[in-house]
C-alpha cells in the first residue's frame, strides 16, 4: 500500500475542508471494507486518508410516520440488520443489508460507503433505489438533496464534487399494500459478490388486482444499478396476470446490458436469470401468502 | 511518518509507533507479536485474521490501524483465563475441528462473538454467522458441531 498521510477530522466542517483542499488526492475512509481491499491492489493510491468515523451524528436510523426514514451515511450495515424497527417497516432494506457480505463485514461497513463505492450489484443501492430513496450530500456549497439514481452516474462514480459528502439516505413511506422482495444471484451461499440481483417493489391492490406501481432494480447488468423502466411501464396501472408478469419479465430482460468478459456469468446468462428473478419475484410480491 | 496508537489488546493497555497503512493485522502480529491473528488472503474474505472489537467481530486485515485508537480488541491469545482454556477452545479440541489450525484462532473468535450475542443458535445461524470464514481442511462440520457444543457446554 503506498504511504498515505492520515487525516481524523472532528466533524463535518472540517472533512469538507479537507477533502476540497486535497481534492483527488484525497479519499474518504469509513468502514474501509471496500477501500483498503483497492488500496492495497493499487487501484486508487490517495495521498491523504480521511477518515469520517470520528464524525458524531451520521449514524442513526429515524423513522417518522409522515418524512418516512432517514439514515445517517455512518450507519453500519449490521445495524440495518439488527435494527427492529428496521425490519418492521422496511424489511426489504434489512433483507438487502443482511445479504452483504458476512458479518465480520457488515460490523464496519456503512451505508454511506457501499452507495460511494458506486458498484452495480451494491446491495444496499438496490433496495434504496427500489424505494425512491434520495441522498443528501453537504460540501463547500452548502447542502443538496438528489434522488439517489441521480447519485450513481458511472462503474465505480458518483456524483460528488469536490469537498462533497455523503450524509444521509432519505426513503418516504411506502403506500399502503407495498411489498418489495430481492433476490442476490450467488456462486455460493454466501459471501460473494453477486452475479446478478435483482429488486421488486410493488403496489398491488389484492381486490382488483391492479398493478398500482412497481419499481424495478437490476444490478451487475450495466455500469450502475438500473430501474427496468421499460418493463415497469408494462406492468403499471394494469391487472396483474402471469401473461402480463412474463411480458415484464421479459422487457426486463432486454433492458439489461451486461458487459461481455464478466467473469461471473455470461451476458445470456445474466440476462436470462434477470428474467427468472423479475418473473418470480412478481409473482411472490403479488401472491396471497405473506412473504416469510 | 510514524504517529501513536493506544489501544488495549487482552486486556492490556499499549502505545505503539506505527505508519497509518498498516493494517490492525499487521500491527498485532508484528508490533504486538500476536501471530494467532492470521494473514491468509488480506482482502476481507477468508476470515483468518477475525479479532473482536469492542466485543464485535472484524477482519482485521481490512482496518488501517489509526483507525481503533482508544479501543478493545481480542484475539486468540486472550482467551485462555489463567490457563483454563475457553469453553470453544476445549469443544474444537474435543470435536477434532483443528486440522492444520491456520483458520481456527479466527473461527473461535467469530464464533465468540457469536455466542456473546446469541447464547442458543440453531445450526442454521451459526452457519451463517460463520459464513465469512474458510477452512481448507475440515468441511467445516467439525467446526459446526464444536460451536454447537461450546453453546450448549455454557447454558
Amino acid at each position: 500500500m503506498k504511504p498515505f498521510q492520515y487525516l481524523d477530522p472532528a466533524n463535518t466542517s472540517e472533512a469538507i475542508l479537507l477533502l476540497a483542499k486535497y481534492k483527488e488526492e484525497a479519499k474518504v475512509i469509513a468502514g474501509g471494507t471496500d477501500l483498503v481491499v483497492q488500496m492495497r491492489k493499487r487501484a486508487v493510491r490517495p495521498k491523504y486518508i480521511v477518515d469520517i468515523n470520528g464524525i458524531p451524528g451520521l449514524d442513526y436510523i429515524r423513522y417518522d410516520a409522515k418524512e418516512g426514514l432517514t439514515i445517517g451515511a455512518l450507519t453500519t450495515i449490521r445495524a440495518f440488520e439488527k435494527s427492529a424497527e428496521l425490519w418492521q417497516r422496511y424489511p426489504l432494506i434489512s433483507l438487502a443489508a443482511s445479504k452483504l457480505g458476512s458479518v465480520a463485514i457488515r460490523n464496519v461497513a456503512t451505508v454511506g460507503g457501499n452507495l460511494c463505492n458506486a458498484m452495480p450489484i451494491a446491495d444496499t443501492a438496490q433496495a434504496l433505489l427500489a424505494l425512491s430513496a434520495k441522498a443528501k450530500i453537504i460540501g463547500p456549497e452548502g447542502e443538496r438533496i438528489i434522488p439517489l439514481e441521480d447519485f450513481f452516474i458511472g462503474l465505480g462514480k458518483n456524483s460528488l464534487r469536490t469537498g462533497e459528502l455523503l450524509v444521509e439516505i432519505q426513503v418516504p413511506v411506502p403506500l399502503p399494500n407495498t411489498r418489495g422482495l430481492y433476490l442476490k444471484h450467488l456462486t455460493r451461499g454466501s459471501i460473494d459478490l453477486a452475479i446478478v440481483n435483482v429488486t421488486v417493489v410493488i403496489t398491488f391492490e389484492p381486490e382488483d388486482k391492479v398493478c398500482k406501481d412497481i419499481k424495478i432494480v437490476l444490478g451487475s447488468v450495466a455500469p450502475t444499478p438500473i430501474r427496468a423502466r421499460k418493463a415497469e411501464e408494462i406492468m403499471r396501472g394494469k391487472r396483474v396476470n402471469e401473461t402480463l408478469i412474463l411480458r415484464t419479465a421479459q422487457e426486463a430482460s432486454e433492458e439489461a446490458n451486461p458487459r461481455p468478459g464478466s467473469i461471473r456469468a455470461s451476458i445470456e446468462y445474466k440476462k436470462e436469470m434477470v428474467k427468472l428473478f423479475t418473473g418470480h419475484l412478481i409473482k411472490e410480491a403479488v401472491s396471497p401468502v405473506p412473504f416469510q | 511518518m510514524k504517529q501513536l496508537l493506544r489501544i488495549r489488546v487482552n486486556g492490556e493497555d499499549f502505545e505503539v509507533l506505527i505508519e497509518p497503512w498498516k493494517s490492525l493485522a499487521d500491527v498485532l502480529r508484528d508490533e504486538l507479536n500476536l501471530t494467532g491473528v492470521k494473514i491468509g488472503c488480506n482482502e476481507g474474505q477468508c476470515g483468518s485474521c477475525t479479532v473482536l472489537i469492542n466485543g464485535k467481530p472484524v477482519k482485521s486485515c481490512l482496518v488501517l490501524a489509526p483507525m481503533v485508537n482508544g479501543k478493545e480488541i481480542l484475539t486468540i491469545e486472550g482467551l485462555a483465563k489463567d490457563g483454563r482454556l475457553h469453553p470453544l477452545q476445549e469443544a474444537f479440541i474435543k470435536h477434532f475441528a483443528v486440522q492444520c489450525g491456520f483458520c481456527t484462532p479466527g473461527f473461535i473468535l467469530a464464533a465468540k462473538g457469536l455466542l456473546d450475542e446469541n447464547p442458543d443458535p440453531t445450526e442454521e445461524e451459526v452457519r451463517k454467522w460463520l459464513a465469512g470464514n474458510l477452512c481448507r481442511c475440515t468441511g467445516y462440520v467439525k467446526i459446526i458441531e464444536a460451536v454447537l457444543a461450546a453453546a450448549e457446554s455454557r447454558s
